[in-house]
């Protein structure tokens, strides 16, 4: 039998984070200033683009006589490309994204969580659609998404290390992965390929604890997973130092040659360093192929 | 107790637990340090890994020996070591522990006593009899007790300031005993009967000693200075000791007056030094004393041997040059230049110097003021010797009345016998009568005098002359006057009048009338019958005691200055002079004892046993803290995501309680960088809260209205925080709050004294006139009593606190009672001209009392609003106005003082101005 009391406090430990994040994620999505033009290049749409000088293919309907009249050539009125994209977000729930080297960094869910849904409060203000990968959370626009997302979000996974699910990506559409990288990499791999293969491009973070990225041990040390499955024994961690390093970097070269390959962006983002980088640079990313 | 060297182990078969070291060494190799669990998601890139070593990470050997030596530390010290254990002096049957108990004995007192407190206590061990004593106080019959009873009379041992001599009282003795003897090192005749008397009785245990024994010798003055001389034994390397005169102050309390260095040189029994001092100084010292040296040795006492008459000498006639023989004051000086200390100078500073004597030398006239001085300095002891001359017999004192600085009246001109114009023979003098002064010297014939001033006959004319002339005219005479006296000498200083000046009985005479000073130490006939009265003793530790109720003792004995039960050393007087007994004399050497070779010598020392068992516990302690931080570093745990916690612990253990100066700190810097009110807390937290809200409201008030602009309010509590960084304190009083301690106390009474102020307020003014008719006004009372607050009165109408900032009359708070009592005006004040206030200028009142719960009136809350009803409607607004009126008044009257006081000047500088 649940006590009422025990149950409440849950339920409020679960609800606690929803405004918070959103109120950080909206917080943080304020540092992108959009400009007035979203595509900023011809298309269809409602508001004006530019008047250009007609061409044979142009119809004759198309025709802007209102312009054409104080010139001798015809022009045509361009509309601004108004087509929304649609970008799928996945975030690594799993345990590992639940660590964090020191009491004043947030755990890398955190910042992933953060950075994702900041993210999607900058698309949404641009009007494209967000959803979450594997059918979860199909792509929409407005307030209503955003509030669903950082529900879904908040959702801790308990599998080790998360594999993406490359479910319900619409083709064509863009898509944003957010994870250590740290489990195993076929998951990912069979999920690019397979976006690539639908012609989805996107956005893979790598997103590490500075701890991860220094491995700074020493001395008899045993090493346990979030979960603790996987365990470590070494003797000597200062001599583990150089060999963990070699790994990280061959597995960072890694993620960068199969971004290559299908034509994603990938980049490293350290729980120390603010977020506000991470999500420029994200934002950046994901424009650029809109 | 078995033992290595000097240390000596109580369970010594735990030794054995040392064998296991090597043990342990192994153990301790083969066991690596614990791992570490550590959450590190990266573990995936480390599986599979292998480690290079795969021998497993041994701990250091430093670690392991430093565990070894903290085991090892812990395993001695249970162990029980003990430094310089003791070791028994074994034997049987009664014990004698003699002492020689002299002077010497006392600077090293205790030592000897903890030494015959061990030796009775191994005596007690053994079950021997024994007996304690003293050679210089042998007691009437020995008698064997058990050691433990003979140990409790132990501290009635005392050394005694003299020599032992009677060693009769041994062979009194019936029994055969051992004997223990703790000489004082000083050799002695009395040592070797004293030794073969022991030795017939059973062996000989000699303790002694090989340390330095010093003796100051008597001071003497020679050639102007003070020459202090110190003996020493046994003679050894040179060395440096410092020798204080001590003395009294002009303000009559002892201090050292001047310091000097004894340097022996090596191999020099004896050394000597000079002192050179001003009169002043030196006549007032007492005693010699060898710096830290407790002996009666090492102080000499100062008698009237160093003492010189400080003697003032004054002639009339300043102007007169050339011609020294005729000086008034040439045969003066060189009859008193050997034996006194001679002044000149003005009459005024003459008199701040308070000589002995002052003589005047055909001094006529004085100024009334000059006059005046001289009578009081002679009422309070000093003695005037005057000469007569041309002068004294031409001018007209004394001639009507008597002068107060003359003993006699004189008639007018004097008389010129034997010269050439005159008939006659010069007179010489008559015998001195018995009762003179001057009685018993021989009076040479070739005395004569040829002119003097003439005495006028009346009653108390014939008492007064102590020396006269053949034919019965009077040579000196001599009045008393308080303390002192004044002495008139008829004829003149220099050889102008009378051959006196040039003989032998001038010099004879003034030594007589203590004008020169008399020779030291009085010739043993000259005590003859004398009876001395002791004044001060002097034990063997150096100390001096009133000995004034003691009996006195025959000038016979003072004669043997040889000190002993009869004849303390001190200072003893007779009526007019002081005698010091020493126990060094100026002739005393010091030599050490010398023991035949059969008698065994030991030396005096009770090796203090020293466990050592706290000290190497603390170094095991010591060691395995070392041992945790070594091992924290070599685990890797000083580095890493918890080392910051780790690094924090350990220093919290290293430097526990560092903070508390840091929150002190900020305490003083918040209370001191704004104007800041402060509440005293009471315990109670809703007044101590209303308190605050009210100085919160207050505050606002002022920072609106004033120039002041006070910070947020801060609780003091009286134990703890420093009052002084406040200007004000409100202090509601609560019927259960507890009284300051002794420390608050103090802190409150300073802050009060040094310009404080705290309005005490019993918050009972709507059902208790002031006093002790509440249980507030009780606590109040309470508290106040051991508070230093001045008398009380009511605010009066021109109390500046009326006028401060506000014209107010009334003090209310939530309540309008009038009682509200502040320092009384000083009882002098008056109206001042011109205003309706009295001039009160002097000093804030430190405590305002009253009980109209002002902070009630005051308090605001967070966002401003009243928080406690005030009267009903307008009226109650205005009360709470003027409540906070008050309180301005109140803080202006703090900061600025009397300054409003000040302005009833104004009119008055007003005027000046307009001139």
């Amino acid at each position: 039998m649940t006590q009422p009391l025990a149950l409440r406090a849950e339920a409020e430990n679960l609800a606690s984070p929803l405004p918070p994040l959103l109120a950080e994620a909206e917080h943080l999505a304020t540092t992108v200033l959009l400009g007035d033009h979203g595509r900023r290049r011809a298309g269809l749409g409602d508001t004006f683009w530019q008047f250009r000088p007609a061409q044979d293919h142009d119809e004759v309907r198309n025709i802007d006589w209102r312009r054409s009249a104080r010139s001798d050539a015809t022009f045509v009125q361009d509309k601004e490309w108004q087509i929304a994209q649609s970008v799928i977000l996945w975030v690594d729930q799993a345990a590992a994204m639940r660590f964090a080297s020191d009491d004043n960094l947030p755990t890398k869910a955190q910042r992933a969580r953060t950075l994702a849904l900041a993210t999607a409060i900058l698309l949404i203000r641009g009007g494209e659609r967000v959803g979450l990968t594997g059918l979860r959370l199909p792509p929409k626009r407005g307030h209503a998404q955003l509030q669903q997302l950082a529900t879904i979000l908040s959702q801790d996974d308990d599998t080790d290390y998360g594999t993406p699910d490359a479910q319900g990506m619409l083709p064509h559409s863009r898509a944003l992965f957010i994870s250590d990288f740290l489990g195993d990499l076929a998951p990912f791999e069979a999920a690019l390929t397979k976006a690539a293969d639908r012609g989805v491009r996107g956005v893979l973070l790598q997103l590490l604890d500075p701890q991860e990225e220094s491995f700074p041990f020493d001395g008899r040390t045993i090493f346990e997973s979030m979960t603790g499955s996987l365990r470590h024994e070494t003797l000597k961690a200062g001599d583990l130092r150089s060999r963990y390093l070699d790994r990280l970097a061959a597995r960072k070269d890694h993620l960068r040659h199969l971004a290559r390959t299908t034509g994603w962006q990938f980049t490293t983002h350290h729980s120390n360093a603010a977020p506000s980088l991470a999500l420029l640079w994200l934002y950046q990313a994901l424009e650029r192929q809109t | 107790m078995w033992s290595i060297g000097p240390i000596g182990f109580a369970a010594p078969w735990l030794l054995l637990g040392l064998l296991t070291l090597p043990l342990l060494w192994l153990l301790l190799r083969a066991v690596p340090p614990a791992p570490i669990r550590r959450r590190f998601p990266g573990v995936a890139l480390l599986l599979g890994l292998a480690d290079e070593d795969s021998q497993s990470d041994r701990t250091p050997w430093w670690l392991l020996l430093l565990r070894l030596i903290a085991i090892a530390a812990v395993i001695v010290g249970f162990a029980g070591p003990v430094l310089n254990p003791k070791a028994d002096n074994t034997g049987t049957g009664p014990l004698l522990i003699i002492a020689d108990g002299t002077w010497a004995d006392a600077r090293d007192w205790q030592t000897r006593s903890d030494r015959i407190a061990a030796l009775l206590n191994d005596a007690a061990r053994q079950g021997r009899p024994a007996a304690i004593a003293t050679l210089t106080n042998p007691p009437a019959d020995v008698t064997f007790q058990s050691a433990d009873a003979v140990a409790q009379r132990l501290p009635n041992l005392e050394p005694a300031p003299w020599e032992p001599t009677d060693t009769s009282w041994v062979s009194a003795i019936p029994e055969d005993f051992d004997t223990f003897w703790l000489s004082d090192g000083l050799d002695r005749e009395s040592r070797a009967p004293l030794l073969a008397a022991l030795e017939s009785k059973g062996s000989v245990t000699v303790f002694q000693s090989p340390r330095q024994t010093f003796g100051l010798r008597p001071a003497r003055f020679e050639d102007g200075e003070v020459r202090i001389s110190a003996t020493r034994t046994p003679i050894g390397n040179a060395v440096s000791t410092t020798v204080t005169a001590i003395g009294l102050d002009p303000a009559g309390i002892e201090r050292p007056l001047a310091k000097a260095t004894l340097d022996f040189d090596a191999g020099a029994p004896s050394t000597e030094t000079a002192l050179s001092l001003p009169p002043e100084l030196r006549n007032r010292i007492t005693r010699f004393e060898l710096t830290g040296t407790r002996s009666a040795g090492a102080v000499s006492l100062v008698d009237d041997a160093l003492r010189r008459r400080e003697v003032a000498l004054i002639s009339g006639s300043g102007d007169a040059e050339g011609l020294e023989l005729l000086s008034p004051l040439y045969y003066l000086r060189e009859a008193l230049a050997p034996t006194a200390d001679l002044i000149d100078g003005t009459m005024e500073d003459i008199l701040l110097a308070n000589p002995d004597v002052i003589v005047l030398a055909d001094v006529a006239n004085l100024t009334a003021a000059e006059a005046e001085g001289i009578a009081i300095w002679i009422k309070k002891g000093g003695m005037l010797l005057r000469f007569a001359g041309p002068r004294l017999a031409a001018s007209d004192i004394g001639r009507a009345s008597e002068d107060q600085l003359l003993p006699v009246r004189l008639r007018d001109g004097g008389r010129s016998v034997g010269g050439a114009m005159s008939w006659g023979e010069p007179k010489t003098l008559a015998p001195f009568a018995e009762g003179s002064p001057f009685f018993g010297l021989p009076v040479p014939d070739d005395v004569t005098v040829n002119a003097q001033v003439m005495a006028q006959p009346d009653p108390t004319l014939a008492e007064r002359v102590i020396a006269q002339l053949a034919d019965g005219t009077p040579l000196v005479t001599r009045k008393t006057s308080g303390e002192g006296q004044v002495v008139l000498v008829h004829v003149t200083a220099n050889a102008e009048w009378s051959t006196l000046p040039l003989s032998g009985l001038f010099v004879q005479m003034l030594e007589r009338l203590a004008v020169s000073t008399r020779p030291a130490t009085p010739a043993a006939g000259d005590l003859e019958g004398t009876i001395w009265l002791p004044q001060h003793h002097l034990d063997a530790f150096g100390r001096l005691s009133d000995a004034s109720t003691e009996a006195g003792v025959t000038g016979e004995l003072i004669a043997t200055a040889i000190p002993g039960p009869d004849l303390h050393p001190g200072l003893y007087a007779d009526e007019d002079q002081q005698l010091a007994i020493n126990v060094i004399g100026p002739q005393t050497t010091l030599a050490t004892a010398q023991w035949p070779a059969r008698i065994p010598v030991e030396g005096l020392g009770v090796t203090q046993e020293t466990p050592l068992k706290g000290v190497l516990l603390a170094l095991a302690i010591g060691l395995l803290l070392i041992d945790v931080i070594a091992s924290l570093a070599v685990g890797g745990r000083l580095r890493g995501p918890r080392a910051d916690v780790a690094a924090t612990i350990m220093l919290m253990f290293a430097f526990a309680g560092t903070p508390a100066d840091a929150q002190n700190d900020d305490f003083a810097i918040l209370a001191t960088s704004e104007v800041v009110l402060g509440h005293v807390l009471t315990g109670d937290s809703q007044v101590d809260d209303i308190a605050a809200a009210g100085l919160v409201g207050l505050g606002n008030t002022l920072f609106r209205r004033t120039s002041i602009e006070p910070g947020p309010p801060i609780g003091v509590d009286l134990e703890q925080d420093e009052l002084a960084f406040f200007p004000f304190l409100y202090w509601p009083i609560t019927g259960d709050q507890t009284l300051p301690s002794r420390a608050a106390y103090a802190k409150l009474n300073r802050y009060l004294r040094t310009g404080g102020m705290i309005l005490f307020d019993t918050r009972d003014a709507d059902t208790a006139r002031f006093g002790s008719s509440s249980p507030e006004g009780r606590k109040l009372q309470a508290i106040a009593r051991s508070l230093d607050i001045p008398a009380l009165e009511p605010i009066p109408n021109d109390h500046v606190l009326t006028r401060t900032f506000y014209l107010l009359q009334d003090y209310p708070g939530r309540y309008a009672s009038r009682d509200v009592w502040v320092e009384a005006a000083p009882p002098g004040a008056e109206l001042a001209e011109g205003m309706p206030f009295r001039n009160l200028n002097d000093g804030v009142t430190p405590v305002v009392i009253g009980g109209n719960d002002w902070a009630k009136a005051w308090a605001v809350d967070r966002l401003g609003n009243r928080m406690f009803p005030v009267g009903r409607g307008q009226a109650g607004e205005r009360q709470r106005e003027i409540a906070y009126r008050f309180g301005v008044n109140l803080i202006m009257h703090v900061l600025t003082g009397n300054y409003k006081s000040d302005q009833v000047h104004v009119p008055d500088l007003l005027d000046r101005l307009g001139q």
